[in-house]
């Protein structure tokens, strides 16, 4: 039984050279071939050698991104570009009224002081608060005598506060300058051009009393009891403390606890109204030996009452 | 013979770079498939309180790829169309590499065909008195006088089996030991220069190193025989495509090798031309139906064998199974029969177990096993390679035989020549280690 289908035609032309041949082998190669190329192979090996995967994935990418950046910043233009288009962006962040400082206020502080603090506002109001040093300031207010210490702070809403603890005088200093007011610590406060200024507040003098304010202090709270006689404290020879009294009168503190004298001076007069006699000189210096001087006229009349009173002993004695 | 000594050992220390990176991958470059597995090296596994290791010390590897192709190219276990095979191998290392995720630079091949022969070889040196040191062992292994295996011969393999001092014989280790002579065995394996270099040349065009050779028979063998087997002596026949090997071990030393020039492939070529049916159609036929024992039910079996030529009549063909058992059994008895030859000429009927295991791809021919024992003798088993660790289900077949019998050589391979020292005397005239040899030996 004969297939009734023709033959195929030879298609194929006969071999004519190598090269031709070996072509020919390779068309005639099955089409579904499984094996890949030499190409595909490399590549496929390429793939998978450690490391080769995330330096295509990552480092490659770097390292393009930052060589085009640092070609790009190598032109001293661009760099001049970057930095001003920098500044002018910050500029207009800083001045945004979010950031505006509008209003400066203090607290706590007299009239005259506020006045001072006020000006050690550097610019006009309003101004960035970034530009306002906050620290600096606070340095420079508590530069200021009357200013004990200061504190800044920028509210919402654009106030600048200044809360102010101002120093508080207790005492005044009267030197060859004039007279000042000083705080507990000895620090300047103010000047006082007239005593009936403060009436109200103790006296120093003496070189060196200024450094000496807080044991002032001591010894006149010890002298509450005749507060209202005493004129002041005088630092004698920059080492131990007078007080002075109206008519003249003197106590002299010793330099080693001078409050202790001091209260020892408030019971003799309490006991027996020390200070009330005919005293010119309270002299508490040795501790052992408290020393009285007495004014000429009491000095004579004790002298004449002693002799009287000797003769009647030896008259009683006889 | 000195550049493959040369090469060889270059070709150790390639495999001891590769341990070190962790992955080598093995091409077992058959004639009907070529499989590619890479192996993980993961170091020694951590030491159990009995001493033993699990898989009997063989699971410091995993295998993590594995790919197999039909191989092309190939006749005979040799390599017939240089650009076909490269192809091939590329296709199977490119699957392998993908499966496992890793790039494999090292591989350890082996192949089946390339005219094998063995020769025994014995070296004997004067020892004095003195205890057997390295230097000793290399020159008793370079006192063995080589046979003239003729031009275009390399070799392969070569294993010290025996050692012996003065009447003492079976000495694995003979250093340290006190004699007056030393002598030893040694097995040679010699192939065709042309097939090596062909596989060589293959490889290489696939940018992979090449980090060890071996026979097919041999690592079959490895794999296939029990621990026992190896020790009391076994022939492994390890039969594939294109080629068949038989390899014998004793003492866990393989003692001869050698290989049929015939195979499953054969068989089919049989079946085509019997029943005159394609190849492709004959292999299908051999695989589904195929036998060599038949009965009086295959008479009855008919096998519808099919074509597509248009014609009624050639495409409703039957044929019996009977038939084609008829046409397969007398293959394989010729087949065995080559075996048996060669085994008779290796005196394994001297050996203290003849045991036979039956390996590779045309094993599994139903009924194979009765017919063998028939032909080679009675003590005859079907092997399976050894089950190595992540080894997928479909590459545990006896088909996979040398496969995994490279693995295996890949991770312990036993010591062969170019394994031990030098002679110092082999040394040319101004080596520092001659030199150091004559201070030690006059001082």
């Amino acid at each position: 039984m004969q297939s009734l289908r023709a033959e195929p035609r030879l298609t194929r032309a006969p071999r004519a050279t190598t090269a031709a041949a070996s072509a020919e082998r390779r068309a005639a190669a099955p089409r579904n071939d499984p094996a890949p190329s030499r190409l595909s192979y490399r590549l496929e090996r390429l793939r998978l050698t450690p490391g080769f995967h995330s330096a295509l994935r990552v480092w490659l990418p770097v390292f393009v991104l930052g060589v085009s950046v640092a070609l790009w910043f190598s032109s001293e233009d661009h760099r001049a570009d970057v930095a001003a288009k920098y500044a002018q962006i910050k500029e207009q962040v800083q001045n945004r009224p979010e950031f505006m400082v509008a209003l400066m206020q203090v607290d706590g502080a007299s009239p005259a002081v506020d006045g001072a603090v006020r000006k050690v506002m550097p610019m006009a109001l309003p101004v960035s608060s970034f530009k306002l040093d906050l620290e600096a300031m606070r340095a420079q207010m508590e530069q200021i005598d009357a200013v004990k210490s200061a504190e800044l702070r920028v509210q919402s809403g654009g106030i600048l506060r200044v809360n102010i603890t101002e120093r508080v005088p207790v005492v005044i200093w009267r030197s060859d300058a004039g007279m000042e007011l000083l705080d507990d610590t000895g620090h300047r406060v103010a000047t006082l051009l007239s005593r009936e200024g403060r009436a109200d507040l103790p006296l120093i003098a003496g070189q060196g009393a200024e450094t000496h304010v807080p044991e002032a202090m001591a010894i006149l709270s010890a002298l509450t009891p005749v507060m209202k006689r005493v004129r002041g404290l005088v630092y004698m020879g920059e080492r131990r403390w007078d007080v002075v009294l109206d008519r003249d009168q003197r106590i002299l503190l010793p330099e080693k606890d001078p409050v202790v004298a001091a209260e020892r001076a408030m019971a003799l007069n309490g006991a027996q109204d020390l200070l009330g006699r005919d005293v010119v000189d309270v002299d508490l210096r040795n501790a052992a030996r408290p020393t009285l001087r007495l004014t000429p006229t009491a000095l004579a009349e004790l002298r004449q009452k002693q002799s009287g009173q000797a003769t009647q002993t030896k008259v009683a004695g006889q | 013979m000195t550049d493959l000594y040369q090469a060889q050992r270059a070709m150790r220390n390639m495999r001891r770079a590769a341990m070190q990176r962790g992955v080598i991958a093995i091409l077992d470059v058959g004639t009907s498939k070529i499989a590619c597995l890479v192996l993980r090296f993961d170091g020694p596994e951590e030491g159990r309180e009995d001493g033993l290791g699990s898989l009997a010390g063989q699971s410091q590897f995993r295998i993590i790829g594995a790919a197999t192709t039909m191989s092309r190219g190939i006749r005979f276990g040799e390599i017939d169309a240089m650009q076909e095979t490269e192809r091939a191998i590329r296709t199977a290392v490119q699957a392998a590499q993908k499966m496992a995720n890793v790039r494999v630079d090292h591989v350890i091949a082996c192949l089946s065909g390339a005219f094998p022969r063995s020769y025994g070889l014995a070296g004997e040196i004067p020892l004095d008195g003195a205890q057997v040191s390295e230097q000793d062992i290399g020159r008793v292994l370079a006192a063995c006088d080589v046979p003239d295996f003729g031009q275009g011969r390399e070799v392969l393999h070569a294993h010290p089996v025996n050692f012996s001092l003065d009447h003492r014989s079976g000495l694995a280790d003979p250093r340290g030991h006190v004699g007056q002579r030393l002598s030893v065995d040694m097995h040679l394996l010699t192939v065709d220069t042309g097939a090596i270099q062909n596989l060589l040349y293959c490889i290489k065009r696939c940018d992979l190193e090449l980090a060890g050779l071996a026979s097919s028979a041999y690592v079959s063998g490895i794999s296939s025989l029990v621990e026992d087997e190896q020790e009391l002596g076994a022939a492994c026949i390890d039969m594939g495509g294109g080629s068949t090997g038989v390899s014998v071990f004793i003492k866990k030393h393989m003692i001869f090798a050698d290989s049929v020039r015939m195979g499953g492939d054969h068989v089919t070529s049989d079946i085509s031309k019997g029943l005159q049916v394609p190849l492709a159609t004959a292999e299908r036929i051999k695989t589904f139906h195929g036998g060599v024992v038949a009965t009086g039910m295959d008479d009855r079996e008919m096998i519808g064998i099919g074509a597509d030529s248009g014609d009624w009549e050639k495409d409703s063909r039957k044929v019996s199974r009977a038939e084609l058992i008829g046409i397969m059994r007398p293959r394989v008895e010729e087949i065995l029969e080559e075996v048996r030859e060669m085994l008779d000429v290796a005196g394994f009927d001297q050996l203290p177990s003849r045991q036979i295991v039956l390996t590779g791809g045309a094993s599994q021919i139903p009924g194979l096993d009765g017919l063998a024992a028939r032909i080679l003798g009675r003590n005859v088993r079907l092997g399976r390679p050894l089950r190595v660790q992540g080894l997928p289900q479909a590459a545990t077949g006896p088909g996979f035989a040398s496969s995994v019998g490279l693995c295996l050589f890949a991770a312990h391979p036993q010591d062969e020549w170019w394994d031990f020292e030098i002679p110092a005397d082999r040394y040319p005239a101004r080596s520092l280690r001659r030199a150091m040899k004559w201070f030690k030996d006059n001082w």
